[in-house]
């Protein structure tokens, strides 16, 4: 009475074929792009040493470290979180818990959503129009930073509500209905339960800062500089753009240091991320509630 | 309640606006300009841009030319001419060929993730997918040039790598891993008793995903498509790098071309502020903002019933 | 629309007995509405100071609503309109600025219980420290008087670091009382507060409110009938948005003067 009839048959070898055919597409997609970043470990590890990490490049970029061109990316990284974090925190909790349920709210939403949307050459139109001429900030760190900082807002933004809105309503309604304000209910209850995940967002706002080019491109972020910048007002190197002028612009380039470089960079926005990932993870072991 | 304690002294005196009170509103007006600030910004973008470009969309700018000439020549000596049509038909055909490339795919492993796959296996594959989605657009932009380049010129004996088919195929597994993302969420919205009542019917897994599963999840489905045509749209580094500097309507895939979010980059940085070329590069900006602008509200207002909260 | 007739015979009644006593809370003419839907209609009556008022109804009689405009929850709701007046110690509780006062003395128990993510020493601590009080010492007395009268003491005392919102679902109950104490609270609502809670945790709860009346005035909104007739002074019996019956909590259950209806949901009839 229960044997497999025909019919059945046929559908669960279907099944296992689609089974089949589904993971390998998987392993198609993620394949690929493994033996991709293999290729850049092999050609660019030969370049990777201490000199290359801390001095600055010589004969042309051909040769030497790409120092300042980090140093330059950790500056602008820093100074956009100065402006990004603040922000971003603020309008999460305004979202979380004060916005009402209405159209003002949605349009709110809509605009961080476009926000996040806008191409990167459009903003760095945005960050050329509105800081370096508008503002009079120049090219500088200042004008590529704030630039960077619009365009990472929606990270912090969103996995700062994500965790504010992750506390429990039943919380802050005993609080309210003892006599607690609502900023006291968020400073003494919400925001301190809501850290771990704000860290989170912030570390995925620096993995996103590190490697973007173009909004830096014409802000702030030159091909060479010969000397380390001295403060918010000059411009720098950074390592993305770095990427960009050692593989195109630079004649007779040695073939392993934009591997190299291709190498570092890579590796920074993968720990970041990863480290995110793992901040997660260790959130969602450690219940307090 | 002998003695009166600070806490029941409050008893009669409970009504006075005191500095708890007065904190609280000031938070409030903090955090309310915080909320807006995302308003502003994206006003601010398309005012500021809008404002450089003016002179050329006021002065220069020919409706016809503009949108329907192949000839960008805006150095030309002659007669400078501001057709981007050539640039239209470079974006497209690298963004057409990768949403040829990924939707199938991050589909296929999207369905993989959320109904086949289970415990350490997903756990890995989603993180594997989260970390692709964060590799930079000039490292793919390097990947194009550096590997893709001389692995097309060998296999298909072609003169140039540089071209549709690299873009493509880079933009293509750029654009696969957030598509697989929201794909994956959308699946994962279906409601568990929709698959159950279908098994309870005796349908295997596979008629389960592709009879009720997928036509359920179609809306976050398309969202997800939209965004990666989105993406792909504003996609600039990677498109610089992997599709060469011809600027000419392509006609095969071995063609090389030029997109437009790819012009304003090579080319901004060469025009004097204010002249009729800076003005026309923002001009193009405009429009990019526009296009994607559009492409995301329709992208939320198909996802929103999907991704909540 | 209530039956003038009865509701007053019974208040005549009850105001013989009550000698006098201080009016804590009275609402006249009290409607709620959620947008359109109407939650509570055209309530009238009053609650005096040191007792223990009972109120007794089958679920979405607008008992809850009831509790939620005394100490203006409503704020935060924009669906939540009221009409009508509650009067707080003579305080008109939609006229006061300083919301966050009245709500200072009010304590509120919910039909859930919840322990603050934070130690319990904190938990109990918080209300104090919200008016004002830093010193230690005396923290550390009203720490311990509180968890005390409500029966949690002993089983804390010796982790009063240790999370609140790691108890079990009656400690967590009882550190609710706690914390409504610590407030030093001039009326204590609770919303059927043993329906999470295990019937021994119950009954010492029941035994401390009997201690608490003698100090504070207390609103018992309960589903459980004998509840209400074990502590309540007078209840009042809510059925869909109105006050059907109100009088001394006895008369209401012997049936002499009260409404049919009522003697139907007190016997069981319906609920």
């Amino acid at each position: 009475m229960f044997e497999a009839t025909q019919i059945n048959r046929k559908n669960l070898s279907r099944q296992k074929m689609f089974r089949f055919l589904l993971g390998s597409m998987t392993a198609l997609l993620i394949l690929p792009v493994i033996l991709i970043l293999g290729t850049l470990i092999i050609k660019g590890a030969p370049v990777i040493s201490f000199d290359f990490l801390f001095t600055s490049p010589t004969k042309g970029m051909t040769a030497g470290g790409i120092f300042p061109a980090l140093l330059g990316t950790i500056l602008l990284v820093l100074v956009a979180l100065l402006a990004s974090v603040p922000l971003g925190v603020a309008a999460a909790i305004y979202l979380s818990e004060y916005a009402p349920d209405n159209w003002s709210t949605r349009a709110i939403n809509l605009a961080i959503i476009n926000l996040a949307g806008v191409p990167s050459i459009v903003h760095a139109l945005f960050g050329l129009g509105a800081f370096v001429l508008f503002f009079r900030f120049g090219t500088s760190i200042l004008a590529a930073s704030l630039t960077l900082a619009v365009m990472t807002l929606p990270v912090v933004i969103v996995a700062t509500r994500e965790s504010l809105q992750a506390v429990p309503m039943a919380f802050r309604e005993a609080c309210w209905n003892m006599g607690a304000t609502r900023w006291q209910t968020i400073r003494r209850i919400v925001l301190p339960n809501a850290v771990t995940g704000i860290l989170t967002g912030v570390i995925l706002e620096v993995s996103r800062t590190s490697g973007e080019t173009a909004p830096i491109m014409f802000t702030g972020a030159v091909f060479f500089l010969p000397f380390l910048p001295q403060g918010v007002f000059d411009q720098t190197m950074a390592l993305s753009l770095h990427l960009f002028v050692v593989s195109t612009q630079v004649p007779e380039m040695p073939e392993a240091v934009p591997y190299g470089v291709a190498l570092v960079l890579i590796g920074m926005v993968l720990l970041m991320n990863s480290a995110s990932i793992a901040l997660r993870m260790y959130l969602r072991g450690k219940k307090k509630w | 309640m002998n003695k009166q304690t600070p806490i029941s002294a409050k008893l009669t005196d409970f009504d006075k606006l005191n500095r708890d009170w007065y904190l609280d509103k000031f938070v409030q007006a903090l955090v309310f300009i915080g909320g807006i600030s995302a308003i502003i910004f994206i006003i601010g973008i398309f005012v500021f841009i809008t404002k450089e470009g003016l002179g050329f969309l006021v002065g220069d700018f020919s409706f016809k030319e503009f949108f329907f000439s192949p000839n960008w020549r805006p150095t030309s000596e002659n007669k400078a001419t501001y057709g981007i049509l050539a640039l239209v038909a470079g974006t497209a055909s690298v963004t057409g060929l990768a949403m040829l490339v990924a939707i199938p795919f991050s589909l296929g492993t999207a369905i993989f993730i959320a109904e086949f796959a289970t415990g350490k296996t997903r756990e890995f594959l989603k993180i594997t997918v989260e970390l692709l989605a964060a590799i930079p657009s000039v490292v793919w932009g390097f990947i194009g040039l550096a590997i893709m380049n001389p692995l097309i010129i060998d296999i298909f004996d072609v003169p140039v790598g540089l071209n549709v088919l690299n873009a493509g195929i880079i933009l293509g597994l750029m654009a696969a891993p957030i598509m697989t993302s929201i794909a994956e969420d959308a699946l994962k919205a279906v409601p568990d008793r929709y698959r159950e009542a279908a098994e309870a019917l005796g349908a295997t897994r596979w008629q389960v995903i592709y009879k009720v599963v997928l036509p359920a999840a179609k809306n976050g489905l398309l969202g997800a498509v939209l965004l990666g045509v989105g993406r792909g749209f504003g996609e600039t580094m990677a498109v610089l790098m992997a599709t060469g500097h011809a600027i000419n309507i392509p006609t095969s895939v071995f063609d090389s071309v030029r997109a437009l979010t790819a012009t304003i980059a090579a080319e901004l940085g060469e025009t004097a502020v204010g002249s009729p070329h800076y003005k026309a590069l923002f001009t193009i900006g405009i429009s990019l903002f526009l296009i994607t602008f559009i492409i995301n509200l329709i992208a939320d207002l198909v996802v929103r019933g999907v991704r909540k909260g | 629309m209530v039956d003038k007739n009865s509701v007053n015979q019974i208040n005549e009644l009850s105001s013989e007995k009550a000698n006098g006593a201080r009016v804590k809370l009275a609402v006249e003419n009290l409607s709620i509405h959620y947008d359109d839907t109407p939650a509570l209609e055209h309530v009238s009556l009053d609650i005096r100071e040191h007792e223990i008022f009972g109120i007794i109804g089958p679920a979405n009689a607008g008992k809850t609503s009831f509790l939620k405009a005394i100490n203006r929850m409503d704020m935060f709701n924009p669906e939540m309109k009221i009409d009508g007046k509650i009067e707080f110690n003579g305080i008109d509780v939609s006229k006061v600025r300083n919301v966050y006062g009245l709500r200072s003395r009010i304590g509120v128990v919910f039909p859930l219980p919840v322990g603050l993510p934070l130690s319990i020493y904190d938990n109990v601590a918080l209300a104090p420290r919200l008016a004002g009080l830093k010193d230690k010492a005396e923290l550390n007395v009203i720490v311990e008087r509180c968890l005390t009268r409500a029966a949690l003491w002993d089983e804390v005392k010796d982790r009063l670091d240790s999370l609140g919102s790691l108890l079990s679902g009656g400690q967590q109950q009882r550190l609710t009382i706690a914390r409504a104490l610590s407030q030093e609270p001039d009326l204590l609502m609770l919303d059927e507060f043993s329906i999470a809670v295990d019937p021994v945790t119950t009954m010492r709860i029941e035994d401390v409110l009997k201690e608490l009346k003698s100090e504070l005035t207390i609103i018992l909104v309960t589903n459980l009938v004998q509840q209400a007739r074990r502590l309540a002074d007078r209840t009042a019996f809510f059925l869909e948005g109105k006050c059907v019956d109100i009088g001394i909590t006895e008369d209401l259950f012997t049936g002499e003067v009260s409404d049919q209806r009522t003697r139907d949901y007190v016997e069981g009839r319906f609920g």
